[in-house]
Formats: structure tokens, C-alpha cells, sequence
């Protein structure tokens, strides 16, 4: 009789987006309560799930995170199925930014769930040592949805943080993606009677500290041998690959001005003008003045080798000497 | 493709066993024949070829410093990970926090080992494999590294300590480097003898004290399909910090740098230089002696009267004290470290401005 009710009178999900905030659609959830048997779920997914309008935060994530998730991942127990963990970073006012995360072990069958809070707690403690100024801000789950288990795993970690968010990471690349979305949890339901739990989507970005940002870039090139590894390189030859990427560059470009020029494609305003400021940032330096400014450089760093390669020279037969 | 990803999942990693004691505070267990780590350690004389770094190390390590490190402080860490046949694999680290001055009763053992038994909880791997510092400029070359990385090397065998630089790192590549200390220098430490005798003995120059373990990025099929996602949604935008032309202020900092060591290296030379000048003295002194000595014997033979006694002579002419090497010897070697950074350093810029010529030479 009950569940009859609820079933008739729960009214389409649009409906409940009664003021400006709540998005179109979402993932909602009511928790197995004491009315009915089943908890009932409403899985609401849109195809243009990145174009939606969300409320809230931005989310910007680190790669470091993503990374450690990934690792976590692979190193799961058998027989889990996901790998949750605690996210570590700085709240402010428009944006969370996560920096840190940690895995904590977890075990999940089809009625329970059991989480090792301790272990949370200990190294939430450990990691304040080193950085004082991280914060929870929410917990990560790899997979692609949000099961009835993470609502109560979401209840617990808004007992530690204020309007926790909940990350989740495909690694188990259903989708043929590793899709990354981040979630806040809000109250839904007819005030009065069993009040469920919606979670809405964030915008999530990614940001990189510069040193991060180069770090990366290394890292991605590991995409391209078999074998998964990269060597570091140094000197010169790093030089030579940038400026080979950038000559890559313009090959593009120049392919694409002849084109414009042969009238296969059409020319576009803006990129004219691009093209134009490129053009315009290569300064134009009377012929002697550049020569001036650039042999003058060259005898600086050619002075400073010479006299690194003499302390090098000197120090070495000052050790030739000692040994004698 | 997409099977391929679908299956990417399934390799998911074995967890690590704990190793047992015996290994990991030295032991070996026996083994009946050489395996081929055995044959390429008679061969090349250290155990460890390669460093295989994965990237949440990597990655773990420059966030470290960029939160910490603002400055020309120092910040440490743990790395762990597995030695696999002949290479070192490094798949995790943890930073250390840094010493505060009000928080003295802090236990740096204690918060490891809480680490790296909450870390086993997970499944990562826990054996201690060495340590990462940040440093500022290449100035690493310290006793204080020396004994660290002496202690880690005691007790592990193939430890090893990874420099990050994140100044140069900034400058558009990333760079890190794995160092160990030689065999040889690793007798000397223990002996703790830093006489300059001990060190003729072994023959140490600057140049052995430091070997560099070659580092190869390695990832797994997950981390790759992380990569290629990223690059998808967010591009890392070229900047190409690589080819930037202002090179004064760092050239400025370095040279600094090099000029102090290089005073540091002649005070130190006039203090050895002084000690041989004082010993070869008493060396004259004590002849001279034993001379007048033999003379007057000669003489009271002579007269008939009795010799006079022998005196300790090691007694009256104390030898002065051999001032320790062993910072002569850092100090070398730092500004031999000093001079490799700047000789790169001018190379890339040399190449540089070549560039920035032929670009003008268009115009």
C-alpha cells in the first residue's frame, strides 16, 4: 500500500527542479528506508551530460590525483570490483581544488558495505603533517555509476567535510572512455516523507602547476612505444625537440595558408588576424644592432663555458696533485 | 581499440609480498646458480643498472615541492618500491614533513613507519628504496646527503637518491636525476677514516663518488589510457618554456653559486697546503735532531762518558693533525656539479640564439 503510493504519487523528476538551481537531470537515489522494500532507484542521463548547466563549484583536479587513483586501482584487492579513497585539497569560494588523494580499503558485497574509517582517519592525520593546508573535500570511487552503497558512503564523509563532493573514475572503461565526473549530493524528495538523495554534477577542469604542466608533457610521450617507457634527455637534443614540435606547427599552418590561398578552404577573419600577429612578433631589430646584441651573448655564454671547463681542469689536477 | 581498452582493466597489478627480514636489513637468500643479476654485478660492479620511475612518483614529487618548497629549502621524501631482477623499480613515494621548530617532539620514525604500514593496507608496495630531495641550483653535494645516503645504502643495498630540480624543470624540461654512492666510497664512510692517506689508498677522485643510475619512465596500459584521455580534454597547452632567451638571472645565480664553492675550495687548499708545509717541517726538525743527537753520542763516546738515552722522539715532535679530506672532496665534487649544470645550461642557449638568428635573418 505504501509502496503503491509512493510509486503514484512521486511526481516526474522535472517537476522537482522547483527553483532555478536543480539541473534538468541527474542521478537520484532514495536510500533503503523503513517504507519500502526496494529502494527505487531513477537513473536520468543525459546524452549531453558535459553541456549541461550545473550549480556549484568548479572542480579542478590534478593529474597527480588521477594518477594515484589509477595506481589504486590496479593495485586492488581480488574480488573488489571498485577502489574508493579520500580526497585531499583547498576549498574556496567558487572552486575546489583537488590535490591529494588516498585509497582506503573497503569491503562491498551485495547488502553491505563496510569501510575502514580508522585507517581513513590515521592517514588523513599523517598527511596533515605534511601539508597543513589540505582539507577532505570528498571521496573518490572508481566505476562508472553511483550504486546505493555510495549514498552511504557519502553520508559518512559528510560527516567529515562540509558538502563533500564524490568523484568518479571509469577505469573499468565501459563507456570505451575514461570518463571523470565529479558530484554533490543534495536533498531531494516531498518535504515531510521519505527525503532521497540527488547527487548533481559538476563541471570539472583540469589544472597543472607549471613544473606539473611539463612534467606531464614528458610523461604523455611514454604513450607512444610499445614498451610504455621514455628516457630523460638532456642538453641540446631537448632543445631540438622543442623546436621540432614547433616546426611541426607550422607546417600545419603552412598547409593550411596555401590551401586558403589555392581557395579549397575558405578564409576565416580571425585566424587571418592570428596569423598576422604571429607575423608581427618577430621583432624587427636594425641588421647591426641584432648582430651586436647577439655576439655579444654569444661571448658571454662562451666565456662562462671556458672558464667552467678551466675550474673543472683546475680542480682535477688539484686532486691529481693531492693523490701524489 | 576498444577491446583493447576493455581488456586494459584486466592487467591489473599483483600485489607485493612483504619481503622477508632477512632480506631487507642486508641478508641475501642463497642462491644455487648465478642468476644474471649476479654475473652483471662481477660485470659492471654495481647492482642496480636502471631506475624505472612510474609516473605518480613523478608526479607526486614536483606537487611536494610546489607546495612546500617556495625557497631555497629543501624538501625530502620516501620513495618505495621493488628491485626486479636488475633494475629498481620505484612506484610510490610520501613526503617527509619538514623540521619545525615547534614541533620537537615530532617522531620522524613513527610517522614512517605509520606510512608504510598504512600504505601495506592498501597494497603498495612498502620496501624502502631510497629518498628524494629537491635542491636549489644543483647545490646538493653535502655531508649531510652523504651520510644519509650512506645510512640508506648500509642498511639497503640498492638504494638510491633522486634530485629533482625545480628551477631547471621550470625552464621547460623535467629534470631528475638517480645517484648512488660508489663501492669504493662506500668503504671509505665505513671506515669513517677521512685521513688523506686513506683516501690516496683508495684512490678516490671527485669524480667517484657519485655514480648516476640511468631513469626510464614507465607506465602502465591504464596510466596510458589516463594520457591519452587527458590530452583529449584539456590540452597541455605548449608553452614552450624550452625556448625562452632570457638566460642572465639563471646564469647570474649559478656562477654565484660557483664562486663562493670555489672560495670555499681555496681556503681549504691553503689549509692543506699549510698542514704539508708544517709536517715537512717537523720532518727537518726531527733530522736535525737525531743528528745533534748522533753527534753528541759520537762525542761522549768519544770523551767516554755514557750516551745519553734514547728520548721518545715521537713524543717531543707531535705530528700535526692531518686535516680531513672528506669536505675537500665534497666541495670538489659540488663544483664539478656546478660547472656540468652551467655547461649545459650555455649550450642550450647557444643553440637558442643561433635559432633566434636565422629567424631574424628571414626578416
Amino acid at each position: 500500500g505504501v509502496r503503491r503510493r509512493m510509486l503514484s504519487s512521486a511526481p516526474p523528476l522535472s517537476t522537482l527542479a522547483a527553483g532555478p538551481y536543480w539541473p534538468a537531470s541527474g542521478v537520484s537515489h532514495l536510500p533503503p528506508s523503513a517504507d519500502c522494500q526496494t529502494p527505487i532507484r531513477c537513473y536520468h542521463q543525459s546524452s549531453s551530460f558535459s553541456k549541461m548547466s550545473v550549480y556549484g563549484p568548479v572542480v579542478k583536479i590534478h593529474p597527480v590525483v588521477l594518477a594515484s587513483i589509477c595506481d589504486s586501482y590496479e593495485r586492488r584487492n581480488e574480488g573488489a570490483s571498485r577502489v574508493i579513497g579520500t580526497l585531499l585539497g583547498t576549498v574556496d569560494k567558487h572552486s575546489i581544488e583537488v590535490t591529494n588523494c588516498f585509497s582506503v580499503p573497503h569491503n562491498e558485497s551485495e547488502d553491505e558495505v563496510a569501510v575502514d574509517m580508522e585507517f581513513a582517519k590515521n592517514m588523513y592525520e599523517l598527511h596533515k603533517r605534511v601539508s597543513p593546508t589540505e582539507v577532505i573535500i570528498g571521496w573518490y570511487a572508481t566505476g562508472f555509476d553511483i550504486t546505493e552503497h555510495s549514498v552511504l558512503i557519502h553520508e559518512y564523509y559528510s560527516r567529515e567535510a562540509t558538502n563533500p563532493i564524490h568523484l568518479t573514475m571509469d577505469t573499468a572503461l565501459q563507456s570505451g572512455k575514461m570518463s571523470i565526473r565529479a558530484y554533490v549530493s543534495a536533498q531531494m524528495g516531498v518535504p515531510g516523507k521519505t527525503v532521497g538523495v540527488m547527487f548533481t554534477p559538476l563541471t570539472v577542469k583540469y589544472v597543472y602547476f607549471d613544473t606539473e604542466r611539463i612534467g606531464v608533457d614528458l610523461l604523455q610521450r611514454t604513450r607512444l612505444l610499445p614498451s610504455r617507457t621514455k628516457g630523460l634527455t638532456s642538453d641540446l637534443s631537448q632543445v631540438a625537440g622543442s623546436a621540432a614540435r614547433v616546426q611541426d606547427m607550422l607546417t600545419t599552418m603552412l598547409a593550411y595558408i596555401d590551401d586558403v590561398l589555392s581557395g579549397k578552404v575558405a578564409a576565416d577573419n580571425s585566424v587571418g588576424r592570428f596569423l598576422m600577429d604571429l607575423v608581427n612578433k618577430v621583432p624587427t631589430i636594425s641588421a647591426e644592432d641584432f648582430e651586436n646584441m647577439l655576439n655579444s651573448n654569444i661571448n658571454d655564454l662562451l666565456m662562462v663555458t671556458y672558464l667552467s671547463n678551466l675550474t673543472q681542469a683546475q680542480i682535477a689536477l688539484n686532486e691529481k696533485l693531492v693523490l701524489l | 581499440m576498444k577491446s583493447f581498452f576493455r581488456n586494459c582493466h584486466l592487467k591489473a597489478r599483483k600485489a607485493s609480498f612483504p619481503p622477508s627480514l632477512a632480506l631487507l636489513w642486508g641478508g641475501q637468500a642463497t642462491k644455487s646458480a648465478p642468476t644474471t643479476r649476479q654475473m652483471l654485478v662481477k660485470y659492471f660492479d654495481t647492482s642496480v643498472m636502471v631506475l624505472f620511475l612510474f609516473s605518480q612518483v613523478v608526479l607526486k614529487i614536483i606537487k611536494h615541492y610546489q607546495e612546500e618548497g617556495q625557497g631555497s629549502e629543501v624538501v625530502q621524501g620516501v620513495l618505495l618500491g621493488l628491485v626486479v631482477e636488475d633494475r629498481l623499480e620505484i612506484t610510490n613515494c610520501f613526503p617527509f614533513p619538514q623540521h619545525t621548530e615547534d614541533d620537537a617532539d615530532f617522531d620522524e620514525v613513527q610517522y614512517q613507519m605509520e606510512m608504510m604500514r598504512s600504505l601495506r593496507h592498501v597494497n603498495i608496495d612498502h620496501l624502502h628504496v631510497g629518498w628524494y630531495q629537491s635542491t636549489y641550483y644543483g647545490s646538493f653535494v653535502s655531508r649531510a646527503l652523504l651520510d644519509s645516503q650512506f645510512s640508506y645504502q648500509h642498511a639497503i643495498e640498492e638504494s638510491v637518491v633522486l634530485i629533482y630540480d625545480p628551477i631547471k624543470t621550470a625552464q621547460g624540461s623535467l629534470s631528475l636525476k638517480a645517484y648512488r654512492l660508489t663501492p669504493k666510497l662506500m668503504e671509505i664512510c665505513k671506515e669513517k677514516d677521512f685521513t688523506p692517506e686513506a683516501l690516496k689508498k683508495a684512490n678516490i677522485g671527485f669524480e667517484h663518488m657519485f655514480e648516476e643510475v640511468p631513469i626510464i619512465i614507465k607506465n602502465s596500459h591504464l596510466i596510458n589510457v589516463l594520457m591519452w584521455d587527458l590530452e583529449d580534454k584539456s590540452t597541455v597547452a605548449d608553452k614552450h618554456e624550452l625556448l625562452n632567451l632570457s638566460s642572465s638571472n639563471h646564469l647570474e645565480k649559478s656562477l654565484q653559486l660557483l664562486m663562493d664553492r670555489v672560495d670555499d675550495m681555496s681556503q681549504d687548499i691553503v689549509k692543506y697546503n699549510t698542514y704539508s708545509r708544517n709536517l715537512s717541517k717537523q720532518q727537518q726538525q726531527k733530522h736535525q735532531y737525531l743528528q745533534r743527537r748522533t753527534q753528541e753520542n759520537a762525542q761522549r763516546q768519544s770523551r767516554g762518558e755514557p750516551p745519553l738515552p734514547e728520548e721518545d722522539i715521537s713524543k717531543m715532535f707531535k705530528p700535526p693533525q692531518p686535516p680531513p679530506r672528506m669536505d675537500t672532496l665534497l666541495i670538489a665534487g659540488q663544483i664539478n656539479n656546478y660547472c656540468q649544470n652551467v655547461k649545459e645550461f650555455t649550450s642550450q642557449n647557444l643553440g637558442k640564439l643561433f635559432m633566434a638568428e636565422a629567424l631574424q635573418g628571414h626578416n
